[in-house]
């Protein structure tokens, strides 16, 4: 393992990222890892940007010096730009591919890049991988799994300092009976995509 | 709950804010009071959901627990409470502090018996504040001892160990924490949880009364248990010096977050320094200090906002003419300005002593990318109530707002908050503004702000006839915080059920002549009670009236109840904007050939659009 191991999870409020990062910080602890996460969120209960991170292994604080993330987790593909100043050229970035807009793009007063050309230009600062956590998450069961999906993965890039199955049993502690399968079945999803493209 | 789990050595995740909690209950709390603000939320809502869950089994839980009127009197109940020898705690966001503040300052003078811990919750960077004042002012201002936390463990073995300082100096305690303390989680080790004391006892005794002859005999008391508190700072095991490397010349003091970044930069520069960390932070330890001080040839002091330390290592170099450099503040390598991060400590550190920093930042992305501001949510009825008193008199009107959702009223399209300063002063500055200008006053406050601090100024304004409009917006929630219950709930903090007092009674009361009572829900009934609102020589209070309408959806899906989507008719559609570009639903949005949609996933069905829409082209799904 890595002497210190710093993931940025980013997204859009609503998205469950701060549950991702919470859910990643309680498997730490289940493997007796040491971990910090913090979360920032803007005032609005929905809508506005969100970022968290969690740093594992000998660390003693919670926020990610610039241009040190080993990877970069996003559920919205602008949102890996907004906080691309943590990446470093060996930083993994996986993003979902779908453009969530924002208020200020729908009333015209401000523009959304095109998709292409945002990947373009995640691709000039870290290793990027794209996944499709809404359609993965709808065919689980429903779009509120698409965070669980973006775990999966993570879990698939060799680098957290835990077994896969451990972030699992985690989730799967962490929710009713009922939305087991749901979850599970993103959860593997999310790996699988990103495991054959590595 | 995992929470309130007594397995001592078991190590879970927890927040600070809920790892200060559960310090209280590893101390025995038996009182907890707050009133809500970010940062400080969860310390007190992990108390509410502890209490709530014990309700709900019929059970008593081993505290009592309050979302107070008010700060002041969260402060007052939890004294009263440790004056009688129980254990309690009080916490509230930085400017909850201000607000305490009276209660407080004389609280320093008589003491108490049970201990206190009062949590304040800074905000530097104001992520989500009015200000970023720095509180460990208050310790200094009032002679409290203070504690600072870096990390979550510490703040829960602060907490406790809090509790027995403060009995043993027959002081309150406060537990100064920040934004990234507060909203950082961290691995916490369990201790023990206490059994309260339940009943406490309250003894009378004439220097409870602080009569001028009290204050003067007591105040030499506060000087005298300030020393008393200066011995356990240098003894206590928050504050300690580490070292880093093989320490030299250099020395670094620092306190609170700021650690975690001084300890990390040290290790990665590759430093070779000692630092002071200091946890209790007043009074500071001085011979510690001294002996720091002249251990080093040149001193760092790295904390957040204001010179504090700084200033007072400053002092005691002087005092021990020590030959020692300090840099800091006033040598301008660190801001008095906002919170700290990773990157401004090591560019500073590696700055000052000259080594090579070894952060690198990517450059900047070119493309421009799109904000995603908050605003207020679609079908939030605030939106509405903005709506129609804008129709009521759209020009030449100031309107002073107050802290809550409905700040974001400030925001285009509907740019209906003019004038913020505190909790309650929307109606203060309405008056003042009646009294300055010839322009028409619509004020704006939510229900929990009424409560909390609204009520004397309208009085203010009914005394002296002042004319302005005063709408309370009644959502039946303390909403922005995170939904905490308020004078005006059927419940309280403990699940139970608790006399609702009703706005339109306290304005009756007193003595408001003029009061429109409405559903935001219903424009054109909002928009014409506007206008009788207006057109009243004196003062008039407008309540509008509607939940949250993310409690309305929660309680419809709890209850079975479909919650219904609109769409637009892109035949009827004119593309007159009003929905859009007027109203300002986030739900609406330009699509293909510049056509007006509403986003499915956004809506939250309130149907306020269909009575907007002046050509009947907005409709709920299911009718078509």
């Amino acid at each position: 393992m890595k002497n210190k191991i710093n993931i940025v999870l980013t997204g859009v409020g609503g998205h469950g990222v701060i549950t991702a990062a919470n859910i990643l910080g309680k498997a730490a602890v289940k493997a007796g890892i040491n971990v910090y996460v913090s979360e920032v969120h803007g005032m609005a209960q929905r809508g506005g940007t969100v970022n968290c991170t969690v740093r594992l292994g000998n660390v003693s604080g919670p926020l990610v010096p610039s241009g040190t993330a080993d990877a970069i987790i996003s559920t919205e593909p602008i949102e890996v730009l907004r906080y691309i100043h943590y990446s470093n050229k060996n930083t993994k970035i996986i993003t979902d591919i779908t453009p969530v807009i924002p208020f200020t793009v729908s009333v015209g007063t401000e523009k959304y890049p095109e998709l292409e050309n945002v990947f373009q230009e995640i691709e000039k600062y870290g290793e990027l991988y794209k996944i499709d956590a809404v359609k993965i998450a709808k065919n689980a069961g429903d779009i509120i799994v698409k965070n669980i999906v973006m775990l999966g993965a993570l879990s698939a890039l060799d680098l957290l300092p835990f077994k896969k199955e451990t972030l699992l049993q985690t989730i799967l502690e962490n929710i009713p009976e009922k939305y087991q399968d749901m979850n599970k079945k993103a959860f593997e999803e999310g790996y699988h995509t990103i495991k054959k493209q590595i | 709950m995992e929470i309130l789990e007594d397995k001592p050595g078991k190590q879970i995740l927890l927040l600070g804010n809920e790892a200060i909690t559960r310090g209280a209950l590893e101390a025995g709390i038996d009182v907890a009071t707050t009133y809500p603000g970010t940062p400080s939320s969860e310390i007190a809502d992990t108390f509410s959901l502890i209490a709530r869950s014990f309700t709900k089994q019929n059970k008593q839980p081993s505290f009592y627990f309050e979302y107070s009127t008010n700060e002041k009197v969260a402060m007052e109940i939890a004294a009263a409470a440790s004056i009688s020898g129980l254990r309690s705690l009080t916490c509230m966001k930085h400017v909850g502090m201000n607000v305490a503040s009276d209660t407080f300052m004389t609280y320093m003078y008589i003491g108490l018996r049970g201990g206190h811990v009062i949590v304040s919750a800074d905000d530097p960077s104001c992520h989500s504040s009015q200000n970023e004042q720095d509180n460990r002012y208050y310790a200094l201002f009032s002679g409290a001892p203070m504690f600072e936390p870096s990390t979550p463990q510490e703040a829960k073995e602060m907490t406790r160990t809090c509790f027995e300082i403060s009995e043993k100096l027959q002081s309150p305690v406060i537990l100064r924490t920040t934004t990234r303390l507060n909203h950082a989680r961290g691995p916490i080790t369990l201790n023990k949880i206490q059994k309260p004391r339940k009943k406490g006892h309250f003894e009378k005794n004439p220097t409870w009364v602080t009569t001028p002859a009290i204050a003067r005999a007591r105040h030499p008391e506060l000087l005298k248990m300030l020393k008393k508190a200066e011995e356990i700072s240098e003894k206590i095991e928050f504050n300690k010096t580490i070292n880093i490397g093989k320490p030299d010349e250099w020395g670094i003091i620092t306190s609170g977050v700021s650690f975690n970044y001084v300890k990390e930069a040290a290790e990665d520069l590759k430093l070779n320094v000692r630092i002071l960390k200091l946890g209790m932070t007043h009074p500071l330890p001085r011979k510690m200090c001294e002996k720091f001080i002249e251990s080093c040839e040149n001193i760092i002091v790295v904390e957040e906002l204001e010179p504090i330390l700084e200033n007072q290592i400053k002092t005691i170099a002087y005092d021990i003419g020590a030959d020692v450099k300090i840099y800091g503040k006033t040598t301008g390598h660190f801001s008095r300005l906002f919170e700290y991060n990773p990157d401004i400590v090591y560019r500073a550190l590696s700055k000052i002593i000259d080594v090579k920093n070894i952060l690198k930042t990517p450059k900047p992305s070119k493309i421009q990318l799109p904000s995603r501001p908050p605003a207020l949510c679609p079908g939030c009825p605030h939106r509405a109530t903005y709506y129609a008193a804008k129709k009521a008199q759209p020009r030449d009107v100031i309107y002073p707002t107050d802290i809550g959702c409905y700040t974001l009223g400030r925001e285009k399209p509907l740019e209906m908050a003019d004038l913020l300063l505190c909790m309650g002063s929307n109606a203060g500055t309405a008056c003042g503004l009646a009294v300055a200008t010839d322009k028409k006053i619509i004020s704006f406050m939510g229900d929990s702000t009424f409560f909390h601090s609204g009520i004397p100024p309208i009085i203010d304004a009914v005394h002296h006839n002042h004319d302005v409009v005063i709408t309370v917006l009644d959502n039946r929630t303390t909403a922005m915080t995170g939904h905490q219950p308020h004078p005006g709930t059927y419940f309280d903090g403990m699940g139970r059920p608790a006399k609702r007092i009703l706005v339109e009674e306290v304005a009756k009361g007193c003595g408001v002549e003029h009061i429109e009572i409405v559903n935001p829900n219903n424009i054109k009934e909002t928009t014409d009670a506007f206008k009788r609102a207006l057109n009243h020589k004196g003062t008039s209070v407008v309540v509008s009236k509607a939940p949250c309408i993310l409690l309305a959806n929660r309680d419809k899906r709890k209850q079975g109840i479909k919650i219904p989507v609109y769409e637009i008719d892109q035949n009827k559609c004119r593309k007159c904007k009003i929905c859009i570009g007027q109203f300002g639903c986030p739900a609406f949005y330009y699509g293909e050939n510049n056509s007006i949609f509403i986003d499915e996933q956004q809506c939250n069905g309130c149907g306020n659009c269909v009575t907007i829409c002046p050509f009947d082209a907005i409709h709920k799904k299911e009718d078509k």
